[in-house]
């Protein structure tokens, strides 16, 4: 052996040494101390065991199904399983089915973005300036809608709106309802953004240079409060695509929205065609949900937070000498 | 290099401005006149109401009713900020970072609509000025902390405001740097020759800056004042305590003489004559730098080395024994006394101060 390292390169050589070196250091160890040397490394193998452990399950309980489904959705007869091919007819057959579903829900998320950017961003920022009883109220009522059941938001829309027949038919009735639902989650995102000093000190600056209130708004609190604002307008997408509870309880057969669709295909025709249509679900959401994560956005627009404090620090190094 | 487009500097009239913070009194009522052309330090602890004051004239708070504020003979009382044509230099800087530097410095000459090509030139000249013109398209997070305190100023002035607020531009800068960029600020402001503001709570600042200096304290000013004025003639024990170190001779009167534990300092002539109270309890106050070492035995106080603290240029030394408080009296950087030893001091006759 030690002549074919001394055959070979310096650097084997050296991990020969090396190597060596360290079983000698461990057996001396272990000869003073055999037991907490010992124990040591076995109880981390033993923790380090059971955070596999439960980290695999989680998966298998999260992914397996997710999984299941999407294969369920291509193979041929699911009860058959795999052995009976794949295939893209269920697929196929949704999309026939389906499609106006899919368009309509984008345009209900559409709709619902546009409603919750123009009065929560606003909103959003007037609830953080303001120091008022009033507004913590306002606040308040806000959130309602998150916590209660969705069903309980519809049957409240119902009683009060259902005799507006027009109206009741429309879409406009969904894009209300999901508006109710999702605005609290704009508000949130922008009003966490506005609430910080920095921005308000900014805004101080900007009227110091003669900006007016809507000048200082449009090219400062704006700009600045983006991170915030893109947070909630994925939110609210991602939210308004998924919604059921609400939408199922405020739907006509001529305003059916994915979920509800969804639910349909799973409760009247067959598995592969349920499974098929949550393939379709999930080619929907999963860019938002990607952009979400690639973003790095969640609802209190810490990501910007942390950037700014590692540029903060960048610079500090840069000015001590 | 000079800016020729600051228009001619105008002073700043506050008529009895008081502030009241739901409830509290922060700032109580205020009369102060700063002239044309004037840099005027306000300075104090945190807390004092200086920012208040600042942020009255600049027009971010409102004085209570009463109050009135005037640029020149405009009163500008109810005017918002944003019509006051004034400078501004936040604390934090404030600089916009959505912005690059030129984009930061030419935000108010966007808004007044200024021609590009005008706004262009005047962008230049302040980047010249301020040596940032090869930074002028960073982003301000690539900046260092004096660059940014050089774009905010630039900011505050491409603008041509009327008077130019300065909120502790130099505090957010490590030590060394301040030094450097105080007395750059010095020289800036007496090219300018714009009647300028500054709140500080750091003394040296106020020293170099300052054509006069107001002290406050507690929401009150204490005195206004040359530096010198401040430093030799401070007007009670709250200003002398806060500029500078002070020392307390505590003794009685006798004939011209205050007698103390550790021996008698003449009084000066205006001081005999100003006390009528005779025989009674009498203070007198000197700065460390005013005394000097004498042989015990003709010193007009005598006491003992309790420490001594090497500061490089000076050595400051504690003195027990020659008055009821310890005295500190600073002496050249060489001086070497070990603790214990007797020592002899005096007070030179002109650097007595006598506080009510």
């Amino acid at each position: 052996m030690s002549a074919v390292v001394e055959h070979d390169a310096g650097e084997n050589g050296k991990q020969d040494f090396s190597m060596n070196s360290i079983t000698v250091s461990s057996e001396a160890a272990a000869g003073k101390k055999p037991r907490s040397r010992l124990r040591l490394p076995d109880s981390r193998a033993w923790l380090a065991a059971g955070q596999w452990l439960v980290t695999l399950l989680l998966c298998a309980f999260l992914i397996v199904p997710v999984v299941m489904s999407i294969l369920a959705g291509l193979t041929v007869n699911y009860f058959k399983g795999i052995s009976s091919g794949f295939t893209l007819r269920w697929l196929g057959e949704v999309w026939t089915q389906y499609h106006g579903s899919v368009f309509l829900s984008l345009e209900v998320a559409a709709a619902t973005l546009f409603i919750t950017l123009l009065t929560g961003v606003p909103a959003g920022y007037v609830l953080a300036r303001s120091k008022t009883r009033l507004s913590r109220v306002i606040e308040e009522f806000l959130v309602l809608p998150i916590a209660l059941p969705g069903l309980a938001s519809a049957l409240a829309l119902l009683v009060v709106y259902g005799g507006f027949t027009m109206f009741r038919m429309s879409v406009a009735f969904i894009v209300v309802g999901h508006v109710v639902f999702t605005l609290p989650f704009m508000v949130r995102a922008v009003a966490a953004v506005c609430a910080s000093s920095d921005l308000r000190t900014l805004e101080e600056g900007a009227a110091s240079l003669g900006a007016s209130f809507m000048q200082r708004f449009v090219t400062i609190v704006l700009p600045n409060a983006r991170p915030g604002i893109v947070a909630g307008a994925l939110a609210v997408l991602t939210l308004s695509i998924g919604e059921f509870n609400l939408t199922w309880m405020l739907h006509t057969p001529d305003t059916k929205t994915l979920p509800v669709g969804l639910a349909d295909t799973y409760a009247s025709l067959r598995i592969e065609i349920g499974s098929a249509y949550t393939i379709l679900f999930f080619i929907m959401t999963m860019p938002l949900l990607v952009a979400m994560q690639w973003l790095g956005v969640d609802a209190t627009g810490q990501r910007s937070a942390a950037k700014k404090r590692g540029a903060a620090s960048a610079t500090k190094s840069i000015t001590t000498p | 290099m000079t800016l020729a487009s600051i228009p001619a500097s105008i002073p700043i009239t506050l008529t009895q401005c008081a502030k009241t913070f739901r409830g509290t009194r922060v700032l109580e009522p205020v009369d102060l006149r700063i002239e044309a052309g004037e840099t005027l330090v306000l300075l104090g602890p945190s807390g004092c109401g200086k920012t208040t004051t600042l942020r009255m004239i600049a027009g971010l708070e409102t004085p209570d009713a009463g109050g009135r504020i005037a640029f020149g003979n405009d009163d500008v009382t109810a005017l918002p900020i944003e019509k006051r044509q004034v400078g501004m230099v936040f604390q934090s800087y404030a600089l916009f970072p959505n912005l690059t530097v030129r984009g930061n410095i030419g935000y108010g000459l966007k808004i007044k609509r200024v021609p590009a090509e005008n706004a262009r030139r005047r962008i230049d000249e302040l980047l010249a000025m301020m040596r940032l013109t090869d930074h002028a398209d960073k982003p301000i997070d690539q900046l260092s902390g004096g660059q940014r305190q050089r774009v905010a100023l630039a900011r505050a002035l491409a603008v041509e405001p009327r008077v130019l607020l300065l909120d502790e531009p130099l505090t957010a800068l490590d030590a060394r740097l301040r030094d450097a960029l105080r007395s750059e600020m010095n020289t800036l402001l007496r090219d300018l020759g714009i009647t300028t503001v500054y709140v500080t709570h750091d003394q040296a600042e106020a020293m170099e800056l300052g054509d006069r200096i107001v002290v406050m304290s507690a929401g009150r000013i204490e005195q206004i004042g040359t530096p010198r004025d401040i430093y030799y003639r401070p007007a009670n024990r709250a200003v002398a305590q806060f500029v500078g170190t002070i020392n307390r001779v505590a003794g009685e009167r006798r004939g011209g003489m205050l007698t103390t534990i550790g021996g008698a300092v003449p009084l000066p002539s205006a001081h005999r004559a100003l006390s009528a109270q005779s025989d009674s309890t009498h203070e007198i106050f000197f700065r460390p730098e005013d005394a000097f070492l004498a042989d015990p035995d003709h010193a007009q106080l005598r006491g003992l080395i309790e420490s001594s603290a090497f500061l490089g240029e000076r050595t400051r030394l504690t003195i027990s024994g020659a008055a009821p408080d310890a005295l500190f009296v600073d002496v050249a950087g060489r001086v070497e006394l070990a603790r214990g030893t007797p020592v002899g001091i005096s007070i030179g006759h002109d650097a007595l101060i006598a506080l009510s």
